[in-house]
This record gives structure tokens, C-alpha cells and sequence, in this order.
């Protein structure tokens, strides 16, 4: 089972969430850096390839100290780590690195030592979209959901079970921001930021980072902590402007990175134990819970409001609380691959018993890129 | 006039075409000459086939709604509540847009309600495409 040949032996986010003003981004990225170092027994010196995004792989490794021998610069938005984790698996089965650092770090709240991000007003978002009024992601990712909800009949009540369901899971999180309980009420009269998506359907900002080693499998039982194999990958992009999505009720990213890595790990839906679907925003796990197949077309809605991806239901998914309640720094995919490469470990603030593998779903942008992982604490 | 405060659009070689279109009351789109797609956003080849054998030509202006946010919140040049709409284009393509003469309500904006273009200045260079319920 399986056709990769690497484990991650290294893992940590930062040692505060939430919100750090005392952390610039780049220190974000090397506290993440060096907690995971410490999870896997190494120093710098013994990193020989570095990934990350929006900070250049030249920054981070100056900046840690490290003379990589390859580097990984894809910045396609929240999921690049999930890209960086396919890329850095080909490379160690290549010969390219032995042992891969991949770090994130973003002041999304306090916004220290950030660099700010613009649309170049002649770039085709900034002549044929930016005009029209769109203000930052919740004016933009929720764009198609009208059209998703017309489509299959999905209510206002069912995208707001997402919600009500993270926190269900974010309440066993110690870290989480968020742990109080809400009912579909409280999430459907909570403040309207762009119709139909309310404040509790939209992700936090926060302060974080995170960091993942890999290394071939080969080496990986020669690392303090309990490896955790990587079975399958797969990205893609389709455009970065959500106007021109080919289709507002599936990603077609979402369509090829999903399937590419079930195909890869050798794996069925009925062997996944545990789901993270990168979520943004409250639609985000009902398009992806249907473009990797787990629910036929349409049916996604009623699934989630049915309590199957809730503590206690069949399919687990997004276990930490999710962007909506543990924490989103802006690039959540850092923190999605965390929450799974813990449940593979088995230590989970919300562990599922016996889980074996484990999906990380990302999304880059707004719909404009995707990565998969399929993990597995099982040795093939 | 638009009221001020909108991002303003920075023309290419490749769009001006476009821009110099809604300035005189067209919306061009551009079709392939080799497998007939009609696309958008402009670009002198085509996305389906790769063939730089295009032509622009000047759409019927007809539309439906596809879908849309309404916004909440102040954003310069627009007065909250404002949506931020996506229109099918009778042709084909997609594209961003605002619908004007109409409440910014969900009742008053329906998903598939038929549309028309309208055309409005930003200032001397640049004017927007914007669209508005069919009349009749
Ligand atoms: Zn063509």
C-alpha cells in the first residue's frame, strides 16, 4: 500500500497560537522550525532541503542557518505546504535531500514583519474583478456557494451545521481559540459579513506557524517520535480569479489533487479514519467531501447536518476545529497536516481510536490551487 | 459617473481592445477561429486550443445571474450593502460585474434572473461594465 517512500519524523507548530505580536513572520517560521528540529533529535545542519511559501526558500534558510541542497519556493496560498510535501517526497525518492524541512509562519492578525499583499491593478484580477468591489477572501470564496445551494437544494441550515460541528470538535482542543459551544441559531443571526456567509462561517485570524521533516521511511525509525508514512499525493491549480472557476459548484483542483492521491496511496474512501478539509470558510469541507468522493453530487449538506463528520460519527473531519474555530493565520494548510500527522501519532487533544490513515485536504487562494495528502501511521 | 474610490483598471496590449470597447458602448468578447470557443478574460490565443488565430466581436450585452455576495461592509467607492456579482454571459463566459438598478437584497437579486449591460464611467479612460435587470 502506498507508492511513496517517505515519513514525516518531525513535527510542531509554534509554541503560541492565537495571537503573538511579540513574533515577526519570519520568527513564526523558525520558532515552527525549530520545535520540529527538537520533535525529531536535529539541528540545522542536518537539513538539506528547505520548502516553504511567501517567505523565499533563500530567507528561511538563511535565517535558520542551513546550506540546502534543494529548495522548494511553490506559493499557490494555503495549500503550498501540502505541494511542498509531493514535491519534497519526490525528491528524497530521487536522491535530490535526504532530510526536508518545510515551515510556515504567518502574523495573519498582528501583522508583524509582513509584507502587505496587493493586486497589481493590471493584472487580469485587478482589471476584471477587483473594480466590482471585492474586498479580501470573504467577499470572494463564498462567491459561487448561491449557485452550489441552488443546484442541490442545500440550506442556510445545513452549511451552518459546519460550523456548529467544528466547534464541537474545537471544544477537546485545549489550543483552540474558539471552544464554546453554538447552535445553528447563533451561527445563522451572528453578523452578515457577504451574504449568505455570516461571522461563523467565516475562518478566524490569528498568529502561527508550523513546521513538518521529512526523510525517506528507510531512516524514519531511526527518529525519536512514531513515523508517519506518507501513501499518496496530489496537486493542481485552475485559475486564480473565482469568477472564472469552470465550475461554481466543484473545484476542478480539488477534482485532480483528491483523486491523484487515492490513486497514488492505493486506498479506498472506506479506508479513511480521518478527514481534514481545509475550511476557510463553511462551504469549503462540503466541496470537498464531494470532490474526493466521499458523498455523491449534492449530498454533502445533509451528510455534515446528519452528524457523520461529527465527534462520534463515522467519518471525523477536521478534528483540531478547523479554520473556523482552532486557528487560521491566512495559509491554514500548515496547521490541517499537523492535526493529521497527530492523529496518526495518536496525540490528539481529540484522538479517534485506532485511526490508520488519515486525508489532509488543502485549498490554495480561492479556489485556485489544491494539494492532498494521504497519511498512514501503518508501515507498508 | 462611478463615485470615486474603485480599484481602477490598468489596461495591457493584450486587453486594451476590451477597454477601448466599453468606452464606446461594446462588451467584446473574442472567438477562435480555429475551434470557435468564445473565452474571457481577453488574451490574443485561445485558452481551449492554443491557436492564436482570434478575432474580437461585440456581444449581445445579455446575461443571467450566476451567482453573488452581498457585502456588508464599507469598501471604498461602494455604499454597503453592495453585491458583488458573477453574470453568464449570453455567448458563454462568465464574468465579475455589480448589478445596478435593482435592491441589493437577496429577494430582489434571484439566481438565473435575465440581465442587460449597462455601461459607466469611471473617468475619461476607463469604463466599467456593469449590468442591470432586462427591461421588457
Ligand atoms: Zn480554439
Amino acid at each position: 500500500m502506498g507508492a511513496r517512500s517517505v515519513a514525516i519524523v518531525g513535527a510542531s507548530e509554534t509554541t503560541k497560537l492565537g495571537v503573538v505580536p511579540d513574533m515577526s513572520q519570519i520568527q513564526l517560521h523558525a520558532d515552527a522550525a525549530l520545535n520540529a528540529m527538537k520533535d525529531a533529535g536535529l539541528k540545522p545542519k542536518d537539513i538539506d532541503g528547505v520548502a516553504t511559501a511567501v517567505e523565499t526558500p533563500q530567507q528561511i534558510a538563511h535565517y535558520l542557518g542551513i546550506t540546502p541542497s534543494w529548495v522548494d519556493g511553490t506559493s499557490v496560498g494555503g495549500c503550498s505546504f501540502m505541494i511542498h510535501l509531493r514535491h519534497a517526497a519526490a525528491a528524497i525518492e530521487a536522491g535530490l535531500a535526504k532530510t526536508i524541512l518545510i515551515t510556515h509562519g504567518e502574523s495573519g492578525r498582528s501583522r508583524v514583519g509582513q509584507p502587505g499583499r496587493s493586486v497589481p491593478p493590471s493584472s487580469l484580477n485587478g482589471q476584471f474583478e477587483q473594480p466590482f468591489g471585492p474586498f479580501g477572501p470573504p467577499t470572494m470564496f463564498p462567491i459561487p456557494v448561491l449557485r452550489y445551494m441552488k443546484k442541490y437544494g442545500v440550506t442556510h441550515e445545513q452549511i451552518a451545521m459546519v460550523s456548529v460541528v467544528q466547534r464541537e470538535w474545537a471544544a477537546k482542543n485545549p489550543r483552540a481559540t474558539f471552544k464554546d459551544p453554538i447552535t445553528v441559531d447563533d451561527v445563522l443571526n451572528s453578523r452578515m459579513i457577504a451574504y449568505p456567509f455570516r461571522l461563523l462561517e467565516c475562518c478566524l485570524v490569528t498568529d502561527g506557524g508550523g513546521a513538518l521533516i521529512v526523510t525517506h521511511r528507510d531512516r524514519a525509525k531511526d527518529f525519536p517520535q512514531k513515523p508517519v508514512y506518507v501513501l499518496g499525493t496530489g496537486e493542481s491549480v485552475e485559475t486564480p480569479m473565482i469568477s472564472q472557476m469552470a465550475d461554481f459548484t466543484s473545484s476542478r483542483a480539488f477534482s485532480v489533487a483528491g483523486p491523484t492521491a487515492f490513486k497514488e496511496a492505493g486506498i479506498t474512501h472506506k479506508d479513511v479514519d480521518h478527514l481534514m478539509i481545509y475550511d476557510a470558510f463553511a462551504h469549503l469541507p462540503l466541496y470537498g467531501l464531494e470532490d474526493l468522493g466521499f458523498v455523491g453530487r449534492g449530498e454533502a449538506g445533509r451528510f455534515i447536518a446528519e452528524r457523520n463528520t461529527a465527534p462520534g460519527g463515522k467519518l471525523p473531519v477536521n478534528t483540531n476545529g478547523g479554520g473556523l474555530s482552532y486557528m487560521h493565520s491566512g495559509m491554514y494548510g500548515m496547521y490541517a497536516l499537523q492535526e493529521s500527522v497527530r492523529q496518526m501519532r495518536g496525540t490528539a487533544p481529540a484522538q479517534i481510536p485506532g485511526a490508520k490513515i488519515s486525508v489532509c485536504h488543502g485549498v490554495g487562494g480561492m479556489f485556485a490551487a489544491s494539494g492532498t495528502i494521504i497519511f498512514s501511521n501503518q508501515a507498508a | 459617473m462611478l463615485e470615486p474610490g474603485r480599484a481602477k483598471p490598468v489596461p495591457t496590449p493584450e486587453t486594451q481592445h476590451f477597454w477601448d470597447g466599453t468606452k464606446t458602448g461594446e462588451l467584446r468578447l473574442q472567438r477562435c477561429g480555429e475551434c470557435s470557443k468564445v473565452y474571457f478574460p481577453p488574451r490574443p490565443f485561445c485558452p481551449e486550443c492554443g491557436s492564436r488565430n482570434v478575432s474580437a466581436f461585440k456581444a449581445s450585452g445579455k446575461a443571467i445571474l450566476y451567482s453573488y455576495v452581498i457585502h456588508h461592509r464599507p469598501v471604498p467607492g461602494f455604499k454597503p450593502p453592495y453585491a458583488i456579482a458573477v453574470v453568464e454571459l449570453a455567448e458563454g463566459p462568465r464574468m465579475m460585474t455589480n448589478i445596478v438598478d435593482c435592491e441589493q437584497t437577496p429577494e430582489a437579486l434571484q439566481l438565473d434572473m435575465p440581465l442587460e449591460v449597462v455601461f459607466e464611467p469611471m473617468d475619461d479612460t476607463i469604463t466599467l461594465p456593469l449590468f442591470r435587470p432586462a427591461k421588457g
